[in-house]
């Protein structure tokens, strides 16, 4: 029986590595409880909403190999739309957030039938015409506050009773839109259809000769992504209190890129950890006013010239160099 | 009173000269497009901010050194496309052999760090320009008041692009062009230095969006948000033209912004989307743009 040490081998190191796993998902809960103890709850909900905004756009740009250049219409729409409802409607959260979200998914089939059968760049160009469309009508229209925005929108919640929620409680809600997202986003990566996406953006021509309507899939997956975006965007504006112009202008699209970009794109924990590093940057930074802002280009211009999988990338790619 | 499409003559005209003037920038500014993913397959993210600076340029040459109108509007082009083929040689070359997404995003971080910088240092609000005193007088045609140095921006955008459409597709330089475009590998194989060749297309580009700069800047003054707000309705004429055609290019610019100009006096609130709303249901009728192959 030579196989069976093979066997009890291969056991061994499944367990220990289950073992790792299961220590890193518990220390990672801990932080995530302790966080708003240590740190200030605004700056952290402001860090999850848009953790949950990368990775729904990574879900196309690094998986789906689609460069969206209007990701922010779904993100400030939600936003404005959720803020709506919570403030001048007076829905609870979870509902605004619902009917945002809604409102998201059928905004991304429209753009996605529009742009889906333009390839590369084009899509890019597509995509953020179509977010200009939505960028003025937040600034046209009689709902969205103009310059000011929706200032104020109200914290109360189903689960808090109606009641109005504090920055740490608001945090937890967050945190809870956060880790749904954030699963739906693994489940569907790692799912079959998962698999295909990453076939069609590796080899489009192959993948149709398998008989996959790709763009029927890559539809799908654009408005799986555009209604994530919408969930972050809705969560954001009922945790921050906040819906404005930035929100759903063009610059929040580029934004969004740069974060992938940083963490490292087609990878699951990359765009959060970009999203927390340019998050951190506008908030410590922000004396710099402007500068901010050019520090992002120039960071975006060495990404794209020397480092283009991004950080968890590179390190990915060295770790499995060092085994192999 | 005589009437066109139910609107008084005066009133038609004049809607039809003021979308001439926006489409002459969107013409400029579509052609350099056009021009430089010809041969680079490159969209080049930057545009915006190379027209904004060449309108700062222009003035800056006025504010600093007392140079005026006449010689910025060469001066300006030459300088901001020299800046254009310092970035060629030092960034973009080294990207040509990845997916064309990537330079995408490297123009737009260009852009990004340049219009950022004009912002950081000069704020957002324009800084007045004003025209040379030859053309700064008005006419009065009886129906309307017309500004002289309008008319003259109309003219000069239909020269530059008769004359860059002419080199393109006439001459023997631009055969060059349109060959590197389709088989650059057999053309170096002829002798040609097409690496060269790129490089000055995306100068010769680069200054073309400068120029739109210096003819904008008695007109719009000259803002370091300038660039940014152009840049996705050049983007929208560009792919509702088709890429890759001058001549699609050029003449998509003027449509659009007559087309502009009439829906401001048809329905104001409809003036700033109407562009994008053209794009979405031409692509949805042509996939492959009003000129465009399809690939």
């Amino acid at each position: 029986m030579a196989m069976a040490p093979l066997e009890t081998r291969i056991a061994a190191v499944n367990g220990s590595a289950g073992r790792g796993k299961a220590a890193i998902i518990l220390l990672v809960v801990v932080a995530l409880a302790a966080a708003p103890y240590l740190i200030y709850p605004m700056f952290l909900i402001n860090v999850l909403c848009f953790a949950l905004f990368a990775c729904a756009f990574n879900l196309v740009m690094g998986y789906s190999g689609l460069l969206s250049f209007g990701h922010a219409a779904f993100f400030g729409s939600a936003a404005y739309i959720s803020g709506y409802c919570a403030k001048t409607v007076g829905l609870p959260a979870e509902l605004a957030i619902l009917v945002a979200t809604s409102c998201s998914a059928v905004l991304g089939l429209v753009f996605g039938w529009v742009a889906i059968r333009k390839q590369g760049i084009y899509f890019g160009m597509i995509t953020l015409a179509m977010a200009q469309v939505v960028y003025f009508i937040a600034v046209q229209a009689p709902f969205t506050g103009g310059e000011d925005g929706l200032q104020g929108i109200p914290r109360k919640a189903l689960v808090s009773g109606m009641a109005p929620m504090s920055d740490r409680q608001s945090y937890f809600f967050v945190l809870a839109f956060f880790l749904i997202g954030f699963g739906i986003i693994y489940r569907i990566v790692h799912s079959p259809f998962g698999h295909i996406l990453r076939s069609i953006r590796e080899n489009e021509t192959r993948a149709a000769s398998l008989g996959y309507d790709v763009d029927r899939i890559k539809l799908l997956s654009f408005t799986l992504s555009a209604t994530l975006s919408g969930v972050a965007g809705a969560v954001k504006a009922i945790g921050f209190q906040l819906a404005t112009l930035t929100d759903v202008e063009f610059f929040m699209s580029g934004e969004v890129v740069l974060m992938v970009l940083v963490g490292g794109v087609a990878t699951m924990t990359g765009p959060v950890l970009g999203a927390t590093i340019i998050i951190a940057m506008q908030y410590y930074l922000s004396e710099f006013g402007s500068w901010v802002k050019a520090l992002h280009g120039m960071i975006f211009i060495v990404c794209v010239m020397a480092f283009r999988r991004g950080i968890v990338g590179e390190i990915g790619a060295y770790l499995s160099r060092r085994r192999g | 009173m005589m009437s066109i499409f139910s609107m008084p003559a005066d009133v038609f005209l004049g809607q039809l000269l003021l979308g001439l003037i926006n489409g002459s920038f969107y013409a400029i500014l579509s052609l350099g497009l056009a021009v430089i993913f010809g041969l680079l397959q490159i969209i080049n993210f930057t545009h915006g901010a190379q027209y904004m600076m060449g309108a700062f340029v222009a003035w800056m040459l006025l504010h600093y050194f007392g140079i005026g109108y006449w010689p910025a509007l060469i001066l300006s082009p030459l300088l901001v496309g020299l800046l254009g083929v310092l970035l060629e040689r030092t960034l973009f070359r080294k990207l040509y052999n990845l997916d064309h997404i990537y330079g995408f995003l490297l123009t737009y971080g260009v852009a990004l760090v340049v219009e950022s910088a004009f912002r950081a240092q000069y704020g957002v609000s324009g800084q007045p320009y004003r025209p040379p005193s030859a053309l700064s007088g008005i006419i009065d045609l009886d129906f309307m008041v017309l500004p002289i140095y309008r008319l003259w921006v109309v003219a000069a955008s239909i020269v530059v692009c008769a004359a860059t459409w002419i080199v393109v597709e006439k001459t023997k330089l631009g055969a060059y062009l349109r060959a590197a475009t389709e088989k650059p590998v057999l053309l170096r194989a002829f002798g040609v230095n097409v690496p060269r060749m790129i490089m000055i297309t995306y100068g010769f580009g680069v200054g073309l969006a400068a120029l739109a700069g210096v003819l904008a800047a008695p007109i719009y003054q000259v803002s370091s948000i300038m660039g940014g707000n152009i840049m996705p309705v050049i983007f929208a004429v560009v792919v509702i033209g088709g890429m890759g055609s001058i001549g699609g290019a050029i003449l998509t610019g003027f449509c659009l912004g007559i087309l502009e100009a009439f829906a401001k006096l048809l329905y104001p609130p409809a003036a700033s989307t109407v562009i994008f709303i053209a794009m979405i249901l031409i692509l949805t009728v042509r996939p492959a743009g009003l000129f465009g192959r399809t690939r």
